[in-house]
């Protein structure tokens, strides 16, 4: 290509850790016990319950220590994160994950905490837990947190579940056994209320993008168990008349929820509490800077109004005044979300992000993911073929937009998964598109966040103009690409087909033995690399 | 798989899939040609038919395409015999995706002939169109096409709208339901991580189906209106549906098929809890007054506007401009009583609060 991008990705073709395995290759020597201490420890297998010892060895990978590290430095190199390049993913709120935060995670007094051990050993690990709470309470005017939930998700199916304590308690849960929420909020707003057994209501948009009042009371009934949405939504647009939906559910006797997945623009500006929401849950790992996009560690911050305490799941971090104890005794605690406090090595870089921001740093990260978006949005408008929906709405975007290139897609039949996939080969690992329900066609959405250098947002831009010229004039080239990414061409249809993936090395054999040696070639292709 | 059904011959790269192209009118071929011509390079293993000259061997041709013309050759100017017979001709020549540049009158006769059988995809050429077979431009067109011949789009039964006979007579230009036929249909996005297809359509209707059968199964007169989410809806009931008509039930029987509004008004004059139920028909999103005429004012005030009761997939509520839903019953005063919002039954245990205008 003599114009177009200068970047190529990282491609190795790089084995699985199981396939790099060599018999007696060894990672790490562990060394021999100190003879006093083998003496005095005896026979310490022989005291493992017999159901418990393996008959074989377990099938470990034997790699050398350096190519370990190879193996994930290139993995990094070619997922293209947010330590690699430009991420802007929507909804995600991608953000620099500071690293000296690591070091605080990683120290040992906490590293090698044994989650049994007890309380008077953890004194300083759960002042700084109980510390943590009251600073998230008075950032979203709350009265007590939970830090147990793993991920957003598991957050928000702990929202429902504290609803359905909630009415269970009053003897009103089979009456109210509906749960409200909007069709761009985050789906789990949809999904973990029905798994907790409630049935969904999902309010469509009026012409400004959001739900209206009337939307909102043509769901209110007896049946109303509460309101779970996002807002903003993930459209990046706020709903003015959030505090009269909390009136008017709380009218009809539910509880509302706000799924604060979307907060990185309301830090210190706007507090759920305030709006009169009755509980609420943050993502550190995305929001509070704990690393995002990495399948882990995560956790969802779910913040009660006093109310709802009881009800929080077990232990709670109590403190009198003297020691802190972890309080076990609650009865009316739902059961618990996750083993022992939950992803506490999270916890501490949220905490560590928020103790060197201060009040005035939170507010400085809203306000500066705001201008950051608004910045885009406007060099992004300015492109040929792009369209924002509801034009009636006119109040600025918030942290994200969701676009739509629906006018270049009609012009030139370039669909917006095929510009998500040349994105790669200008260094942007890709954009967000819509969750479901998809409303928005040929949608894609961005959201700058607050650590992105101006250069990197003008980048971006002159990325997605640049391509949508491309469609205009080569559609072939964008429609085959990506042609520098890691992988190419990538075949979307493998997530949607099980026999093409495995999350385990053994299911990984077993569904291999099952291919035909033509689907074989076809699958090995695609995701191989070459 | 969600909802893909064979649109092309096999599953592996070179196979012998066969599109065939249809347009008569001049700006049509135009438009043809334009979509052939953005297909052009990726049509390896694809074998072109084409009705004769005009009706599709010059677009193809004008688009560099070597097609091959199947059928008898028409007279100079082209009637709806001659597309439906070229239409048979094509079918009967095994292609397994028929591309057409017209407006509803050419939708039209190609569901007279193919029913939801071979799968269409319209090339929009300029009129105003109703039927949901069309692609939004003809470069969209040629995506959606690729799509189906690889696979990789689902098929769905598609409205064929065209111009109400009646009303026109009457004065009022409306569309109306003529039939269905079968379509390649963008799946919801399932690109990139954070975004899964949700489960295919047929799942979807089959959803919507027990859930009505199981709140309003028994001990209900159930009136069901056209479209195919009823026609789920009649499956899951027990009970065979027509199409196009309304069709009243109860408890497992059909009291009335194709129903008239006089045989509607004497269901309902049996006395006993009574719902109407209506799916969104064509791409406008009409619940009342686009071939649903026995579901007159009359009848929706014997029965209650409460009575009403509106089903439909999200996937089809995603399709609606701004999912509106609309209501043109012939009753303005009826209209504005309907006209907010309203709940929209989308599968068991969920809903949707849709505007309706």
């Amino acid at each position: 290509m003599t114009t177009g991008p200068a970047f190529h990705a990282a491609r190795w073709n790089e084995p699985l850790l199981m396939e790099l395995s060599e018999p007696g290759a060894r990672g790490i020597v562990p060394p021999a016990a100190d003879p006093a201490i083998a003496r005095a420890a005896g026979d310490v297998l022989a005291r493992l319950p017999a159901g418990a010892r393996r008959a074989a060895p377990p099938a470990l990978p034997e790699v050398a220590q350096h190519r370990i590290v190879r193996h994930f430095t290139r993995l990094s190199q070619m997922t293209m994160g947010f330590d690699v390049t430009t991420d802007m993913m929507g909804t995600c709120t991608m953000k620099y994950s500071p690293k000296v935060h690591d070091h605080v995670a990683r120290d040992h007094r906490v590293a090698d905490i044994h989650p049994l051990q007890d309380e008077s050993t953890i004194q300083g690990l759960l002042a700084v837990l109980y510390g943590f709470n009251r600073m998230m309470c008075a950032i979203a005017g709350m009265d007590e947190f939970t830090f147990q939930p793993a991920s957003g998700a598991q957050g928000i199916y702990t929202n429902a579940c504290l609803i359905r304590a909630y009415h269970e308690a009053r003897g009103e849960l089979g009456q109210r056994n509906e749960i409200i929420t909007t069709a761009f909020s985050h789906p789990a707003d949809a999904a973990t209320p029905a798994v907790a057994g409630f049935r969904v209501i999902t309010l469509m948009p009026g012409e400004m993008g959001y739900p209206e009042v009337d939307a909102l009371k043509t769901a209110l009934s007896p049946r109303t168990a509460g309101l779970m949405l996002t807002n903003p939504e993930d459209t990046g647009q706020f709903n003015p008349k959030i505090r009269t939906f909390v009136d008017l559910v709380h009218k009809a006797g539910g509880l509302c929820a706000y799924d604060q997945a979307n907060g990185n623009p309301l830090l210190g500006i706007a507090r759920a509490g305030d709006a009169g929401f009755d509980l609420c849950q943050f993502n550190l790992h995305k929001t509070f800077s704990a690393p995002h996009g990495s399948v882990g560690l995560g956790c969802a911050a779910v913040g009660v109004k006093e109310p709802l305490r009881r009800f929080l799941p077990r232990p709670v971090v109590a403190f009198d005044g003297k020691r802190y104890r972890l309080e076990h005794d609650r009865p009316h605690a739902i059961d618990k979300i996750r083993a022992f406090l939950g992803n506490v090595p999270t916890v501490l870089k949220a905490y560590a992000w928020v103790m060197s921001l201060g009040a005035e740093g939170l507010r400085a990260v809203a306000e500066t993911a705001v201008l950051n978006n608004n910045y885009l949005l406007d060099k992004v408008r300015a492109i040929p073929g792009v369209a924002i929906p509801w034009p009636a709405n006119t109040a600025p975007k918030l942290e994200q937009v969701r676009y739509s290139w629906q006018p270049l897609y009609e012009e030139t039949g370039v669909a917006t998964h095929e510009i998500e996939q040349r994105l790669v080969d200008y260094g942007v690992q890709h954009y967000m598109t819509s969750h479901v329900p998809v409303l928005v066609p040929q949608p894609f959405t961005i959201e700058p966040g607050e650590s992105l250098t101006v250069d990197e947002l003008d980048r971006m831009a002159e990325a997605l103009a640049a391509i949508a010229q491309e469609a205009r004039t080569d559609p072939e080239l964008v429609k085959s690409g990506p042609h520098r990414a890691s992988i190419t061409p990538i075949d979307a249809s493998i997530p949607d087909d099980p026999a093409c993936w495995a999350f385990t090395w053994r299911a990984l054999q077993r569904k291999r033995a099952r291919w035909d040696a033509p689907d074989r070639k076809r699958k090995e292709r695609s995701h191989a690399g070459y | 798989m969600g909802g893909r059904v064979g649109l092309k011959g096999t599953d592996a790269p070179g196979a012998a899939a066969r599109a065939a192209a249809l347009g008569a009118r001049p700006e049509a071929a135009l438009r043809m040609t334009l979509c052939l011509s953005a297909m052009a390079t990726r049509l390896a293993g694809v074998r072109m038919l084409a009705a004769p000259g005009a009706m599709g061997m010059d677009a193809a041709r004008a688009a560099g395409l070597d097609a091959r013309p199947i059928g008898a050759p028409h007279g100079a100017s082209t009637t709806a015999a001659d597309t439906r017979a070229a239409a048979a001709a094509l079918r009967d020549a095994g292609c397994t995706l028929l591309l057409f540049a017209g407006g509803d009158g050419t939708a039209r006769d190609l569901c007279a002939v193919l029913g939801e059988g071979l799968p269409v995809l319209g090339v929009p050429a300029g009129v105003k169109m109703h039927s949901a077979a069309f692609a939004a431009s003809p470069r969209a067109a040629a995506d959606l096409a690729l799509m189906a011949l690889q696979g990789r789009a689902s098929a769905r039964a598609l409205e064929i709208m065209d111009l109400d006979e009646e009303a026109y007579a009457a004065g009022t230009v409306a569309a109306r339901l003529h039939g269905y036929v079968r379509g390649p249909f963008a799946a919801a996005l399932a690109q990139g991580p954070k975004v899964r297809g949700a489960a295919g359509e047929a799942a979807a209707l089959a959803g919507i189906a027990a859930a009505v059968a199981a709140e309003m199964g028994s001990g209900r007169t159930l009136v069901l209106g056209p479209g195919t989410t009823l026609r789920a809806v009649a499956a899951a009931l027990g009970v065979p549906k027509t199409l196009l008509g309304v069709d009243v039930v109860r408890d497992g029987r059909v009291l009335a098929a194709d129903a008239s509004e006089r045989d509607i008004l004497a269901a309902l004059g049996e006395g006993g809890p009574a719902a109407i139920l209506v799916t969104p028909i064509g791409g406008q999103g009409h619940i009342l007054g686009r071939g649903n005429q026995p579901l007159s004012p009359a009848v929706l005030r014997r029965a209650g506007l409460d009575s009403l009761v509106v089903v439909a997939t999200t996937a089809k509520l995603a399709t609606l401009h701004d999912q509106t839903l609309r209501v043109d019953s012939g009753d303005p005063a009826l209209d504005a009583a309907l006209a907010g919002w309203r709940r929209v039954l989308t599968g068991p245990g969920t809903a949707a609060v849709c505007r309706v205008a």
